[in-house]
């Protein structure tokens, strides 16, 4: 059932959006709900629909696009369109990395003195000094203080090991893949999924080392706030990446993808450098310097 | 029960509308233009304001008088025929250059005038000026004087009635007014204990906003003796409308009198702390601290409005042991809009008020509470 | 399965489905710009409503109707429900109707997505209503929401809204992302970047401000919900953070959002004026590099909401010379409008008229936002009733003044029917000699000190506040009238001719039917 090639796919009607409209508001009312003290059911339900959703709506796309009905310029849709998403990730990252530089540039040397807050620091602050990692917060006993800042080079600098030969792994699968080398391709995207969940269960592991031992927590000021907000937010890029890459994987194993038309996969690959490259800017703002 | 207000008033005002719409307007005093104010720096913002409102002025009336004459002329109906011009570099360069010229005009006086208002150094006193929902703390640095200023009580009792008219400064009144001296350099330093509010009175052209955790400065030269008004700022919280600020700028002679009388004083009713206090006493008093400062959130009849701010009426905490009573409005709880009160009252206005909450809006625990105990709890 | 395409012409005359069904799964780019269309007027109804709450409370000195904090929710949810739920969600409806018939394509690039970017809204609005009935009220700490009113002293309710914020962002995100693919890659051959109608430049324009500041609002909602419920310290200086840092990232967004709100109208009036005045419009390339200029400008101003914060002199200075900048290309537009009207022939419908009133009155706004760009001026201006002047000057009289010419303009082409062209003159006049007495009175409020956001002011503000608000309720009313004209038009009216006005052009003019067939462009169009 080959539609034309010749002509711009326009699906008539569809189900989807409205299911995950369903979901995601389930989702958030049952969260909001949750943080007033309801259980978890209702989020856990909506999640339920959102993924549902997901499956459905690619499932679609996947079947239309293995039955030839996306031509060159449907094609190029989807790359402007995952091109630009992926840009709106890179700016919700960067009001976190915002907030991180505003965080050591500014508020904390203020709440010191410096700039023209002399008197914020003799009136208000008297005994605060200003650092980068900050373990004491002006106001210590509102806060969980950490025993030490998370150095750069133990855990993190593996995790960047990690994070960068997975990115040399996918580009082989890709070229793999250009080259027809089913083999090749499988190895490699098998080993780029496999970096990915050990990057996330180093980083599980490092996180409950930070909470456990060194009593680093979200409640430990501005410092413990930017940790876990980037590298978490981070870590949940991740794990939807390499969720992606299985999917792809699976794909690839059922030959879904050809030499000259796989955009599902360089869709992902773009997303994996992506969480690479944000990756080595929290190793290097958020460990490192 | 803010829909049944709602619906019985609703059509109070639309019929009165028009009555008194020219009624007012017989006796109007209204004001069109920023004032000039009373300080140094408000009379430069004011010709700063004037010349680009001119600026403003002049381009539109430029630009519109182009455009009426063309919608006048070059009209179909006149028999008008279109031309086919559509691009010219030479006019686009002048219409930018041009604007960008006039901004330029306009930076360098605003750049001057602003490098002076930031400049609050060598002043002559200081005055800390605290936030706090809904009035303002003063401490006056090195002066040891320090108190609250709030909305009046004729102005309280005037919103609760609904009746503007009924005072002489609707809004803008307040119980403790703010005294300064003339032709000092006076400077501010604002910071806040909850919320950000700010701090303005127009005729001084200081309008700051109170950031808790920082201090923000200003200042201001007033050279002019007088009662200035102004209120709140910035949005913070259900009465930012009813947080005035009055400055009485007096000469040097009478601030220093000023100062003397408000640490006697201070002094006074430190003493009184120690002094046993009859039950009749600690409630009248505790009555009139009750409404000054605790009905903006739990309600003249101490209703409170749940479940944001708890009903003290029946409260466990009022009706219960006096020591979490007496904690809870010394110290606040943090994460909520209630206040660690230890910082704003004095020993006998805490006494006074927690024994009129334990005897009041039916809450008969009967106990009362002496400013002595407060001290000790310091 | 269907696999119904734009194929072959097999469906040239393919109708829609019918019934409720249609519309929520439709994939059609008319379909879905009608739906956010009616949301964003019905939207404007609410969100007007509540303005009538704040203009009858303000009628009078004195508490007379609301409570202070009801008050304060209703000036929260009017300035949100305007901004988010009234004008974006029309350019974006705008934007689906005009954007393929404009660039001869047969819709937008990607149909499902499309969708969901409209059915995500009703329930975000949903649930950002919801608030007003939850216990402890609604949201009530202004459309900015400044931490920590809005995370240490907020209601509970504002976890409802920050998710709200949240499904509006994700709509936006996705409604841009399709005006981008759509615009970059289904152009008719021949359809050069440089030959694109305006409003298609702008609306490029506006969709790379949406991408780049729509996450970062979410990031601001985000570290609110974290602060409020995990422990963060972000805007809590005790612990390292600062609550200015919220108005830092929330301007960011801020800024480029009321540019958003401005730079499709620009495009709007860009084809209005020059239509009426039967002469093509002066300046096109410098419009483009206008708006682009406006748009990067955009990104560099936004603390100047900031200026009595207590920033170092030094970013005070900085942000004022920023922001005064913003006039030159802004005046280069308002220039290149008055020269094309300048030796046409022009006629007055009612598009036109609405596109004059939004170059006036917009110029307008844009001088009292000239003055508080000053920054020194600005301790004075801020927070008063002179910037609520200003920004309705720009918003009403700007954006959804060019709104309703949009619709008068190419409503023929939508429905197939010419308005009622009496009624939209009366529409015009009306609303316009209203929403001065509503507006311009504000200004002097502003001037002599009354500040925004409060629910009773000192008397010696009473008249002022009297007029506006019956200049309120008088605009209010016109509105209502608006609605019967929309009404009226939908259901019947003069046929339409192809063309619709004497000196239109454009691929939608030029190349299609009254009303436009249900797909556009099947085989993509000659452009000349
Ligand atoms: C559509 C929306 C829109 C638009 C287009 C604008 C346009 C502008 N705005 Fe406005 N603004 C808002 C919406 C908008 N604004 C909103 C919603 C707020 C309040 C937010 C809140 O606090 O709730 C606000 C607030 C606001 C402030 C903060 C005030 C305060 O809180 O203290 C400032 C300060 O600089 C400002 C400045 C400007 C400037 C310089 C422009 C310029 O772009 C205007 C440029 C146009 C002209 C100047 C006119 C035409 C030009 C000429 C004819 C050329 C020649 C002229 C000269 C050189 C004199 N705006
Ligand atoms: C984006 C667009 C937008 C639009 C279109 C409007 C439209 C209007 N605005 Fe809005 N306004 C904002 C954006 C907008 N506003 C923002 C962002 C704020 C700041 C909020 C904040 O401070 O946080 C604000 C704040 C604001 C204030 C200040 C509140 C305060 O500081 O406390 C006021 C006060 O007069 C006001 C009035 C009006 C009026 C009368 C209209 C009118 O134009 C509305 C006209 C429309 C209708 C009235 C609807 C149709 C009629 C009906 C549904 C039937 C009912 C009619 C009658 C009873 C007559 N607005
Ligand atoms: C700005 C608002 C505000 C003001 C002013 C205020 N309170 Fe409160 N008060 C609160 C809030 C909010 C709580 C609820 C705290 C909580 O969540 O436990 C509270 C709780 C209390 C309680 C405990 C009630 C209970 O049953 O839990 C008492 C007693 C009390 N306040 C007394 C006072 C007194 C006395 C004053 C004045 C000196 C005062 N409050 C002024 C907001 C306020
Ligand atoms: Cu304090 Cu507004
Ligand atoms: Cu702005």
């Amino acid at each position: 059932m080959s539609a034309a090639a010749d002509s711009y796919y326009v699906p008539h009607g569809t189900k989807w959006p409205i299911i995950g409209s369903i979901g995601l508001s389930t989702t958030v009312i049952g969260f909001a709900n949750y943080l007033h003290g309801s259980s978890f059911i209702m989020t856990g339900i909506g999640l339920a629909i959102v993924i549902f959703m997901m499956y459905g709506w690619f499932g679609q796309v996947v079947n239309e696009s293995m039955n030839g009905m996306y031509n060159a310029q449907v094609d190029m849709s989807f790359r402007w369109g995952m091109g630009w998403f992926i840009f709106s990730e890179v700016m919700f990252f960067a009001a976190f990395f915002g907030a991180l530089f505003y965080a050591r540039a500014f508020s904390i040397p203020w709440l010191d003195g410096a700039s023209n807050n002399a008197d914020t620091a003799k009136l208000l602050w008297p005994n605060f000094e200003a650092a980068w990692p900050l373990i004491q917060m002006p106001l210590t006993e509102k806060f969980d203080v950490a025993k030490h800042a998370m150095g750069a080079w133990g855990l993190p600098a593996i995790n960047t090991l990690v994070l960068l030969t997975s990115g040399v792994t996918v580009t082989w699968a890709h070229h793999a893949l250009k080259k027809n080398n089913r083999n090749h391709l499988v190895m490699g995207l098998a080993l780029t999924v496999a970096l990915g969940f050990l990057f996330v269960g180093l980083q599980a592991w490092e996180y409950s080392h930070a909470y456990n031992e060194l009593n680093l927590k979200m409640s430990s000021g501005i410092y413990g706030s930017t940790f876990y907000l980037l590298t978490g937010f981070h870590g949940f890029h991740v794990t939807m990446g390499a969720t992606m890459l299985l999917i792809i994987l699976i794909r690839s194993i059922k030959g879904h993808f050809t030499p000259e038309n796989h955009f599902a996969f360089e869709a992902v690959a773009w997303y994996w450098h992506f969480v690479d490259v944000v990756w080595l800017g929290l190793f290097i703002f958020v460990y490192w310097i | 029960m803010v829909f049944k207000r709602l619906s019985r008033r609703l059509f109070a005002p639309v019929t009165a509308m028009l009555s008194i719409f020219f009624s007012s307007f017989a006796h109007a005093e209204y004001v069109l233009n920023m004032t000039k104010g009373v300080s140094t720096i408000s009379n430069d913002i004011y010709d700063l304001h004037m010349l680009v409102m001119w600026i403003c002025f002049v381009v539109g009336i430029i630009v519109f008088s182009v455009m009426a004459y063309s919608i006048m002329t070059h009209r179909k109906s006149k028999g008008a025929v279109a031309s086919n011009f559509h691009e010219s570099t030479t006019v686009e360069i002048i219409w930018t250059l041009v604007p960008l010229a006039i901004l330029i005009a306009i930076a360098v006086p605003a750049t001057a005038t602003l490098l002076d208002l930031e400049d609050s150094s060598k002043s002559d006193v200081s005055i800390q000026v605290t936030g706090i929902q809904w009035k303002w703390r003063y401490k006056y640095l090195g002066e040891d004087v320090e108190f609250i200023s709030s909305l009046s009580e004729e102005n309280r009792d005037a919103v609760s009635a609904s009746s503007p008219n009924s005072v002489e400064h609707y809004l803008r009144d307040v119980d403790k007014r703010i005294v300064v001296p003339v032709n000092k350099k006076i400077e501010f330093l604002f910071t806040s204990d909850d919320v950000i509010h700010a701090w303005w009175v127009p005729e001084l052209a200081v309008k700051q906003d109170t950031v808790p955790g920082f201090i923000n400065t200003s200042w201001a030269y007033i050279e002019k003796p007088g009662i200035y008004r102004g209120q709140c700022a910035e949005l913070c919280g259900k009465d930012h409308g009813f947080m005035p600020i009055v400055v009485e700028a007096v000469t040097m002679p009478e601030y220093q009198k000023w100062l003397v009388a408000m640490r006697g004083e201070q002094a006074a009713l430190a003493a009184s702390s120690d002094k046993e206090w009859t039950q009749a006493e600690l409630m009248a008093k505790g009555e009139s601290v009750y409404k000054a400062t605790c009905a903006a959130c739990h309600g003249a009849t101490g209703a409170g409005i749940p479940p944001v701010f708890p009903a003290l009426a029946k409260s466990p905490v009022a009706t219960g042991d006096v020591k979490g009573h007496i904690n809870i409005v010394m110290n606040g709880k943090t994460g909520t809009a209630m206040q660690a009160f230890k910082t704003q009252l004095s020993d006998v206005d805490l006494a006074a008020v927690i024994t009129f909450e334990r005897n009041s809006f039916g809450n008969t625990v009967g106990d009362l509470v002496q400013p002595s105990t407060i001290k000790s709890l310091r | 399965m269907t696999t119904a395409t734009t194929h072959e012409g097999d469906h040239h005359d393919h109708g829609p489905a019918t019934g409720l069904m249609r519309w929520v799964t439709t994939t059609n780019h008319k379909d879905i710009g009608t739906l956010y269309l009616w949301l964003s007027f019905i939207m404007l109804l609410t969100g007007g409503a509540m303005a009538m709450v704040i203009r009858a409370e303000l009628f009078q000195p004195g508490l007379q109707l609301v409570e202070p904090q009801f008050f304060n929710s209703m000036t929260t949810m009017h300035g949100l429900i305007m901004v988010f739920g009234a004008i974006m969600p029309a350019f974006v409806g705008l934007a689906n109707w005009l954007i393929p018939m404009m660039i001869g394509a047969p819709d937008m690039a990607l149909p499902r997505m499309n969708n969901w970017s409209f059915w995500i809204l009703p329930f975000a609005f949903t649930m950002l209503a919801s608030t007003l009935f939850m216990e402890g009220g609604g949201p009530a700490f202004g459309w900015t929401f400044y931490a920590p009113l809005s995370t240490t002293f907020a209601p509970d309710s504002t976890d409802f809204f920050i998710f709200a914020v949240h499904m509006m962002g994700i709509s936006s995100v996705m409604g841009a992302i399709n005006v981008i693919a759509t615009i970059l890659n289904m152009r008719a051959p021949g359809m050069t970047l440089m030959k694109m109608p305006l409003f298609v430049w702008t609306w490029l324009i506006t969709a790379y401000l949406l991408i780049a500041v729509m996450p970062v609002l979410a990031g601001a909602v985000t570290m609110m919900l974290t602060d409020r419920h995990f422990g963060t310290s972000f805007f809590d200086a005790a612990g390292g953070g600062d609550p200015v840092m919220f108005q830092h990232v929330f301007w960011f967004f801020g800024h480029p959002e009321v540019y958003i709100m401005i730079l499709p109208a620009f495009g709007i009036i860009s084809a209005i004026i020059p239509t009426f005045a039967r002469k093509p419009l002066f300046g096109y390339s410098s419009m483009v590099y206008a708006s682009a200029s406006i748009a990067i400008l955009s990104f560099m101003v936004w603390a100047h909401h900031m200026f009595t914060v207590g920033m170092p002199v030094a970013g005070e200075l900085y942000f004022m010379y920023a922001t005064v900048m913003i006039s030159v290309p802004t005046g280069v537009k308002i220039f290149n409008w008055v020269t094309t009207m300048w030796r046409g022939s022009m006629t007055f419908e009612t598009p036109m008229l609405f596109a004059i009133g939004f170059v006036v009155m917009f110029t307008i706004g844009g001088f009292s936002g000239l003055m508080l760009g000053v920054a020194p001026v600005d301790t004075q201006y801020h927070d008063t009733y002179f910037v609520v002047a200003h920004f309705h000057y720009v918003l009403v009289t700007g954006a959804l003044y060019s709104i309703i010419a949009a619709f008068y303009y190419w409503v023929p082409k939508w429905t197939g029917h010419m308005y009622d062209e009496t009624l939209g003159k009366i529409h015009f006049w009306w609303s316009t000699i209203a929403v001065n007495v509503l507006f311009f009175p504000q200004h002097f409020l502003g001037l002599a000190g009354m500040p925004r956001r409060i629910p009773d002011y000192s008397v010696q503000f009473s008249e002022f506040n009297m007029i506006s608000s019956l200049g309120g309720f008088a605009f209010g009313l016109a509105q209502v009238f608006f609605l019967y004209i929309v009404i009226k038009t939908i259901k019947g009216g003069e046929k339409a001719t192809d063309i619709v006005w004497e000196g239109a052009t454009g691929l939608e003019f030029e190349q299609l039917a009254s009303p436009a067939p249900y797909h556009s462009f099947n085989t993509a169009p000659e452009i000349k």
